[in-house]
């Protein structure tokens, strides 16, 4: 059977997330090496960013269209992406493991009764077989998989495909499909949303500034939300802060908290225990701030830094800011 | 209400995980098992929801003789009936999910509840899948709950936010922390969980979709240069942040 890749393009407010650009990417390169179709599937109501899919490679985009479709249904949306599937034969289906792509994926797997490989960091070709990898037991172990079945459904960790440019780019041609009242299912739907307090989410961050205990107050929180903001990044915690109601759950890390992988994950007070490292071993580069040092985050740090996190901090701002000056 | 809870039996977040020799399954000695974390969150649902609305608490489990020990502390948290379905382990979620289906669309619930994820193997998906093959809508990572006029409304965590999700009845729930606490069994609960049923059933799981090449330990490229909280080697911090690392 010939492969074609569909990849899954992810909106919110009629923006393509930022996600979607690595399954884009990854499903473009996999095209490359196995010569096959790759076509970007967009679900949603008016979308704004098309253009910039032209640096991630999909030159077929198609926009299957209808106003209700603007908020996420799983029921109709996995429907919706199944019908658009078996009908034109792909099957090889790229996702991102975001909140969204990680309830739909299973779903559509299920309708089409493909293999399903979750939250992948690395898909590669060897000898022609696609070769997934992706973390187990929390990070505590990487699983080396094939999918045997004629269909394959993979979601990609996020920050797991490099997204520099590249320079490359090609014409996105977009096809949209306006879809009828009638087609949408709709028993399951989100109806609004709650935003978070906090400015900038750590599930999205690219740089994240977490506290932990050793940060010993709410009151002192004020110095990472300084740091962050000016490096751009969002503000995280450990559970021991979260539970001691210091801040809220959603900025948590860890088993019971989000899993993350910025670029920059900056521990301060934390003391690194697994469940903390289960959400963020898997970032690009890590910083501990701690006093003890043999604290077990500095294990997992690339740099690390012996001292006091209240003294520390106001320096290490000052720093910065020099050299972002 | 006839609620049903699915429970998997998994490592102890805590235990230090090693590979077997066949370098394809993790070994198994001395390692503790406990109910996958997010199931306690299911099961207290299905607890409180039953305490409102009346009616039954099934709980159903996909494994070995193991997985007996957490249903029993399923019934000693309250549950009425555990249900476990024996096969292989080794298999992908959608085999899992096929299993439940199985026994759970006899049970004809009103409404099922599961955990986010099983803490094993972290794939977030055996609930949604069962959904698909009960054909019921699904909602997960669900941190609150109501249950009004034959529908369900739940808040569910995404980035950034909460969305409100609506949906007809029956569904599907997974549990995020946060969604309740779990109580802990009393000792009455303990004792009459000793007369409560487990049902056992058996599986074909020849159908597994996914082989594992291989299991590894990651391996840590980590840098690991530790400095003093000297100025300078603050300012040297943020040189190889900048020119090392290239991060900020
Ligand atoms: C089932 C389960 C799930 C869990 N899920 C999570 C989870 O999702 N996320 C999570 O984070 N945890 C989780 N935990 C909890 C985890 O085990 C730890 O208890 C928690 O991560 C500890 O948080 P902490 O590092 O802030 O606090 P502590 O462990 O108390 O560490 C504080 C650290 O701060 C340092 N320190 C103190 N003062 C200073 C100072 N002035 N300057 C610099 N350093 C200082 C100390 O040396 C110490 O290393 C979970 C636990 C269980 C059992
Ligand atoms: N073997 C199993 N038996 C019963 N329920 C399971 C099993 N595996 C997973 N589940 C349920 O599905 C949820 C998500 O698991 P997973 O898809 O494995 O991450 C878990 O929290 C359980 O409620």
């Amino acid at each position: 059977m010939s492969n074609k890749i569909l990849v899954f393009l992810e909106q919110r407010n009629g923006l393509i997330k930022k996600q979607s650009f690595e399954p884009a990417r990854k499903g473009f390169s996999l095209s490359k090496e196995i010569n096959c179709e790759v076509t970007g599937l967009l679900i949603g109501d008016e979308i704004t960013n098309i253009n910039s899919l032209e640096e991630h490679g999909l030159t077929n985009v198609v926009h299957l269209k209808n106003s209700k479709l603007k908020n996420y249904s799983s029921t109709a949306y996995s429907k919706l992406v199944y019908d658009f599937a078996k009908e034109r034969g792909y099957n090889i289906l790229l996702f991102s493991h975001t909140a969204l792509g990680k309830d739909l994926a299973p779903i559509v797997a299920a309708k089409l009764d493909a293999g399903y490989g979750a939250d992948c960091t690395s898909l590669t070709i060897n000898n022609g077989n696609l070769i997934a990898e992706r973390p187990i037991f929390a990070g505590k172990a990487l699983m080396n998989f094939s999918l045997n079945s004629e269909v394959k459904v993979f979601t990609l960790r996020p920050n797991s495909v490099s997204l520099t440019d590249d320079g490359y780019r090609v014409q996105t041609n977009v096809i949209i499909n306006e879809i009828n009242d009638e087609q949408l299912d709709l028993r399951s739907m989100v109806i609004d949303f709650e935003k978070a307090e906090g400015k900038l989410d750590v599930a999205e961050a690219d740089i994240i500034v977490s506290g932990g205990r050793g940060m010993k107050g709410p009151e002192n929180f004020y110095l990472l939300e300084e740091l962050a903001q000016l490096i751009g990044g969002a503000v995280g915690a450990s559970r021991a802060v979260v539970d001691a109601g210091w801040r809220p759950h959603s900025e948590q890390v860890g088993q019971t908290g989000k899993t993350v992988s910025p670029k920059l994950y900056i521990a301060c007070g934390i003391s690194g225990a697994i469940q903390h490292l289960a959400g963020m071993s898997s970032s690009k580069c890590i910083v501990a701030i701690n006093k003890d040092k043999d604290a077990p985050i500095f294990q997992v740090a690339d740099y690390g830094i012996v001292g006091d996190v209240l003294e520390i901090l106001p320096k290490l701002k000052n720093e910065l800011k020099k050299y972002l000056e | 209400m006839q609620i049903v809870v699915t429970l998997s039996h998994v490592p102890d977040t805590a235990t230090k995980i090693k590979i077997s020799s066949d370098r394809k399954s993790i070994d198994p000695a001395g390692v503790s098992f406990v109910i996958n974390p997010y199931d306690e969150f299911a099961i207290e649902e299905g607890l409180r929801t039953k305490e409102k609305f009346g009616g039954n608490v099934i709980i159903v489990s996909y494994g070995n003789d193991g997985a007996k020990e957490s249903i029993k502390k399923a019934l000693a948290m309250g549950a009425d009936k555990g249900i476990l379905i024996k096969g292989d382990l080794n298999v992908d979620s959608l085999t899992v999910a096929k299993a439940l289906a199985t026994k759970i669309s006899e049970l004809k619930p009103d409404v099922v509840f599961c955990g986010k994820q099983s803490v094993d193997y972290d794939s977030s998906a055996v609930a949604q899948m069962l959904a698909e093959l009960l054909n019921l809508p699904s909602i997960s990572t669900v941190v609150s709950l109501e249950f009004s006029d034959g529908k369900l409304k739940a808040k569910r965590e995404v980035e950034g936010g909460l969305e409100i999700v609506e949906s007809t009845l029956p569904a599907i729930i997974t549990a995020q922390k946060g969604l309740n606490e779990p109580r802990y069994a009393s000792i009455k609960g303990i004792m009459a969980a000793k007369s409560k049923p487990i049902e056992e059933a058996t599986f074909d799981a020849s159908q597994n979709k996914l082989s594992v090449n291989e299991l590894r330990l990651p391996d840590s490229k980590r840098k690991s240069r530790i400095f003093d909280s000297e100025d300078a080697s603050i300012s040297e911090l943020v040189r190889l942040l900048r020119e090392e690392a290239k991060v900020i």
